[in-house]
């Protein structure tokens, strides 16, 4: 289960939870709903992405800005946008919380931003890999991404500041110094030093 | 292609969290084009960002529903990302030119140094710079962040030799002073974040005193 202490001062401005939302610990299953909107356009399994990753992409939305309104209607096009490409899913490239996040960071830059992004989609990102997975290769990226969330939580709240106001309020290394009053060197080696631990345990995974 | 000289960490961070200004993300993008390594790293990033997805409080919908969408678009199976293109140019960069490298427009700026501006988005600048051999490059360093990847031919400076795919990505504090190799032009993709310092290290290139 995902530990939502450790996050608890990253959520301060969005809103509280909807009851059509599904607890966040279910998310875990959120990788089949994906196959089976992939593989037969499933209906249902597109509601239950929707009502799980739709009130969290407009908190996403919200957080970096945007107002309920807007975020709601970016929430949707994300989700639409999930829907269209999830025949490009393959469980190796992270779940499904990582494919939605994908999708809602490039729409926050060209929306929010008015930017391109740069930023490639995981469906862009062809390593030849593709439809010729590991039999275990789900399992393992699960297991990735229990690691990934348990080395978040483990984070000291110096490190796990400068990793959400980046992931979270999209602000630069140095407009997060600005914000911090640190050395911008200072929010750079924060950054350095929680990516080592997230990678330290992967290691073994990669 | 045998890439030495990645992204930072902390770059990369920045990047995959969709927090890094566009010219510095159109160098990071056009450098994980030409480098497995930091796709892989990027990868693993946007796991980050999906357990703090996955971990925010949400947001309630006013439209409990999505409205019905179409059919899902089936993919097209796509070549290898590194297959069909350029051989020079990455993908992301491709498409700010309308030709290869050869095609540019150049300015010239001093001796042995030319450039071209690039259009991009937000406060930071992004040209290519194409200098001869034995030509000096605009130096890094100081204040805000640059980040220079090697298109063609290669450089060297005091941090080592920088090839086609190496990326510079160094800290503030590092004086360098990069130097184009003897072989072809060293063309170079090059991003700044603050870009009245990097037309003030123009205006000094274009001094004669500056030897070359």
């Amino acid at each position: 289960m995902r530990d939502h202490a450790a996050f608890s001062y990253a959520l301060s401005f969005v809103h509280h939870a909807g009851r059509r939302t599904h607890p966040a610990g279910a998310i875990g299953a959120m990788a089949d709903l994906l196959r089976r909107v992939a593989e037969r356009a499933d209906t249902t399994a597109f509601r239950e992405l929707y009502q799980t990753y739709g009130p969290r992409v407009k908190a996403y939305m919200m957080r970096l800005g945007a107002d309920a309104g807007t975020a709601e209607d970016l929430a949707h096009e994300t989700l639409i946008n999930v829907w269209r490409s999830a025949a490009h899913y393959t469980a190796d490239k992270g779940g499904a919380a990582t494919w939605i996040f994908a999708i809602a960071r490039n729409l926050r830059i060209d929306r929010l931003r008015r930017e391109v992004p740069w930023q490639e989609l995981p469906q862009e990102l062809r390593d030849g890999v593709c439809g010729d997975l590991r039999p275990d290769e789900a399992l393992v990226e699960k297991e990735r991404q229990a690691r990934v969330r348990a080395a978040l939580s483990s984070l000291p709240p110096e490190q796990r500041e400068v990793v959400t106001l980046s992931y979270l309020e999209g602000r630069s290394h140095g407009e997060i110094a600005k914000r911090l009053g640190v050395p911008l060197g200072t929010v750079k080696s924060r950054m350095r030093i929680a990516y080592q631990k997230i990678r330290a345990g992967l290691e073994d995974l990669r | 292609m045998s890439i030495t000289h990645h992204l930072d960490d902390a770059t990369l961070m920045s990047f995959a969290a969709g927090a890094l200004p566009a010219a510095l993300s159109a160098v990071a993008a056009s450098h994980a084009a030409m480098c497995a390594r930091c796709r892989r790293e990027v990868a693993t990033l946007e796991r980050v960002g999906g357990a703090l997805l996955a971990a925010l409080a949400p947001a309630m919908l006013d439209r409990a529903e999505p409205s019905a969408p179409a059919a899902p678009v089936l993919p097209a199976r796509q070549e290898h990302h590194e297959a069909g293109q350029s051989v020079e140019l990455p993908k992301p960069l491709a498409r700010l030119l309308y030709g290869d490298l050869d095609a540019v427009r150049w300015r010239r700026l001093g001796l042995g140094v030319w450039h071209h501006r690039l259009p991009v988005e937000g406060s930071g600048g992004l040209w290519l710079l194409k200098v001869a051999p034995g030509g000096v490059l605009p130096q890094h360093g100081h204040s805000g962040a640059e980040l220079t990847l090697v298109l063609r031919g290669s450089f060297h400076d005091a941090t080592g030799r920088y090839r086609i795919g190496d990326v510079a990505d160094l800290d503030e504090t590092i004086e360098h002073q990069p130097v184009a190799d003897p072989g072809p032009d060293c063309i170079c993709l090059v991003a700044s974040e603050a870009p009245a310092r990097f037309r003030g290290l123009i205006a000094r290139l274009m001094q004669p005193m500056h030897g070359l």
